[in-house]
């Protein structure tokens, strides 16, 4: 307004000074605009991630009822419980070994993709692919069928190399074995496809320089693929880390936690005692030791994230 | 691929190259034993899925050869495609999909824009904030969301627990962090000029999301799109702990309460089902297999 009426007399610095006050409005309206685009998510992490995730840790201090703090008595509890141990024996050799397991067969398949000609490549993939695709709960079903206590498609298979009918989910070492078999079938796709991007990024000239200075095979993975790929490597496993260490879907289907609870890990022994056995708190406190681990997984990442971020 | 040239000049210095294309050749042998070894390894489940879906249950029973089909039918399919119960399901799973990727579209996109783009306080901490939230799982969060749905019930009179529609509300905590985070990389990627160009020739912010990065990202966004698709149709533990009515169920949750009844297992319904449940990711996938793999590679190689 001011500047209007001025226009007369003082054009060039009246405009100038119109522009400065639009500059202003535009970039409030940057500022604003922006926080009303992002206030969605916003919201959505606030009330249904950050808040329940500290309402666990209230639920976790109640007693079965709900209605009395008890402080620590549910972890008390828990301590005191033989299968709660086995619980977190069993979490941790389920994910380590289902992971070391997804890790190592991802890269010997990426590098048998890698070698096939670029034109046949996307076939194969595609192919390899496919138990990722697949929601875990339909193809578990899968995998519960083949191991079916009488009619096993892979025991009638076995019959014929003289091998005796397994009991796959029916007795405990070979229950957690399948456990780990179908995760490894899952989750070993992705492992192939993170490190044949990984792989096609190596540029050709180091293997040639390798190959020169007569490395063998075995020298140019150990001193030219690895380092190229220790990131990507580092970064798939805990993130493979973290989703294994959490699974509830495979466990739940194929044996429910059976036989005995010799296959039960922390999601599964949740739910179990959370949502069955109507103990919510008790069933929150299960759950709430997936944080350390979690925790120690996601901090890796990140670092390695903002390292990267710094670089570019 | 230089190695390659190499070998298709190889004729003329036969004595030199004749060596290593020999060992090439036999690499390719082994590379291609083994990976029929894996696609075996992969592909068995599904195709046995397909296998006990054609048989009817008396062949089922009967002790012959669990990898063949004598007699093919099609009564399961027959069956569940004509029950009402089946298609329900079916229909209550593509609903809370379809809902929750337009959802998870319509906070993401802009959020993803906002924070690419226009640098605010605190946006690099929300960005870092967003991948956390990513890595938080379901198995941590089912307990305390299933407590507060059913507080929420008891203040307000909204009955949301075992309703299909609550997983609208609970969905979008798995897929919209995932779908902002790959939004920021491919949102980053676009030259900073052509939004300054927008901006100059008098865009608005929302034009120069509209008109310049929706259509220049549209890679990134079809893959969040899969992304947040299959993620909505597999999800198998919160439906499992939120819905419990027969005609609330989502798929897969649906198969596995339905049509398994006590001990009696119908396993060519089962198999069909599955393979069914299993149809709409895999039909995305066999169509769109390079969007799917990048958004499957971009959540770890961007950023």
């Amino acid at each position: 307004m001011v500047d209007v009426a001025f226009q007369p007399n003082r054009t060039a610095a009246a405009q100038s000074g119109r522009r400065r006050v639009g500059l202003r409005n535009a970039l409030r309206r940057k500022s604003m605009s922006a926080f009303l685009m992002t206030l969605p998510l916003i919201l959505l992490i606030a009330i249904l991630v950050i808040y329940p995730a500290l309402y666990s840790l209230h639920l976790a201090t109640l007693n079965k009822a709900m209605t009395k703090f008890v402080g620590f008595g549910n972890f008390e509890f828990l301590f005191k419980r033989e299968t709660f141990w086995l619980v977190v024996k069993q979490s941790c050799i389920f994910a380590i070994s289902a992971v070391i397991f997804k890790a190592l067969i991802g890269f010997i398949v990426a590098h048998f993709v890698h070698n096939v000609p670029a034109n046949k490549q996307r076939k194969w993939r595609g192919m390899l692919l496919v138990p990722w695709v697949i929601p875990p709960a339909m193809s578990t079903l899968a995998w519960l069928w083949l191991f079916d206590p009488s009619y096993s498609a892979f025991n009638y298979t076995l019959s014929f190399f003289g091998i005796g009918p397994i009991p796959w989910t029916g007795d405990a070492m070979w229950a957690r074995f399948s456990v780990i078999l179908v995760n490894v079938w899952y989750g070993a796709p992705f492992f192939m496809i993170m490190y044949l991007a990984a792989l096609k990024s190596v540029p050709e000239q180091l293997y040639e320089a390798a190959a020169i200075d007569g490395a063998n095979w075995w020298q140019r993975i150990w001193y030219v693929t690895l380092p190229m790929m220790r990131n990507i490597i580092a970064i798939t496993t805990l993130f493979s880390l973290i989703v294994t260490f959490a699974n509830f879907d495979i466990v739940r289907i194929l044996t429910a936690g059976g036989p005995l609870d010799h296959t039960h890990i922390f999601a599964t022994w949740a739910f179990r005692v959370g949502i069955e056995g109507s103990d919510i708190p008790l069933g929150a406190s299960v759950s709430l030791f997936m944080v350390p681990i979690l925790a120690v997984a996601a901090i890796f990442i990140l670092r390695d994230i903002t390292k990267r971020g710094n670089e570019s | 691929m230089s190695t390659m040239t190499i070998d298709k000049s190889g004729p003329t210095r036969k004595v030199k190259y004749g060596s290593m294309s020999r060992d090439r050749t036999w690499a390719l042998r082994w590379s291609y034993f083994f990976l029929i070894l894996f696609a075996i390894f992969s592909l068995t489940p599904p195709l046995y899925m397909l296998i006990t879906s054609l048989k009817s249950s008396a062949e089922i029973s009967a002790a012959t050869n669990p990898w063949w089909v004598y007699h093919p039918t099609l009564s399961n399919y027959i069956e569940l495609l004509t029950s009402n119960q089946f298609l329900r399901f079916f229909w209550n799973s593509a609903w809370v999909s379809i809902i929750v990727v337009t959802i998870t579209m319509l906070i993401s996109v802009p959020a993803a824009f906002a924070l690419a783009r226009m640098k605010f306080w605190g946006s690099a901490t929300l960005a870092t904030g967003v991948f956390l939230t990513y890595l938080i799982p379901d198995s941590l969060l089912f307990i305390p969301l299933f407590k507060m749905f059913a507080v929420f019930g008891d203040w307000t009179g909204i009955q949301l627990v075992n309703r299909w529609y609550v997983l609208l509300f609970i969905y979008p905590t798995l897929t919209v962090p995932f779908c902002t985070w790959i939004m920021i990389g491919y949102f980053a990627s676009i030259p900073k000029e052509l939004d300054e160009a927008a901006i100059i020739d008098g865009a608005s912010w929302f034009q120069t999301l509209t008109r310049i990065f929706i259509p220049v990202a549209l890679p990134g966004l079809i893959a969040a799109t899969i992304f947040a698709f299959t993620v909505s149709w597999a999800q198998f533990l919160y439906p499992l702990v939120f819905t419990t009515s027969t005609d609330q169920l989502v798929l897969p949750v649906g198969i596995i309460t339905t049509l398994i009844k006590g001990d009696v297992f119908n396993w060519g319904q089962i198999m069909t089902g599955a393979l069914l449940g299993a149809a709409p990711p895999l039909i995305i996938y066999a169509f769109l297999m390079d969007y799917y793999i990048a958004g499957l590679t971009a959540g770890a190689t961007k950023g």
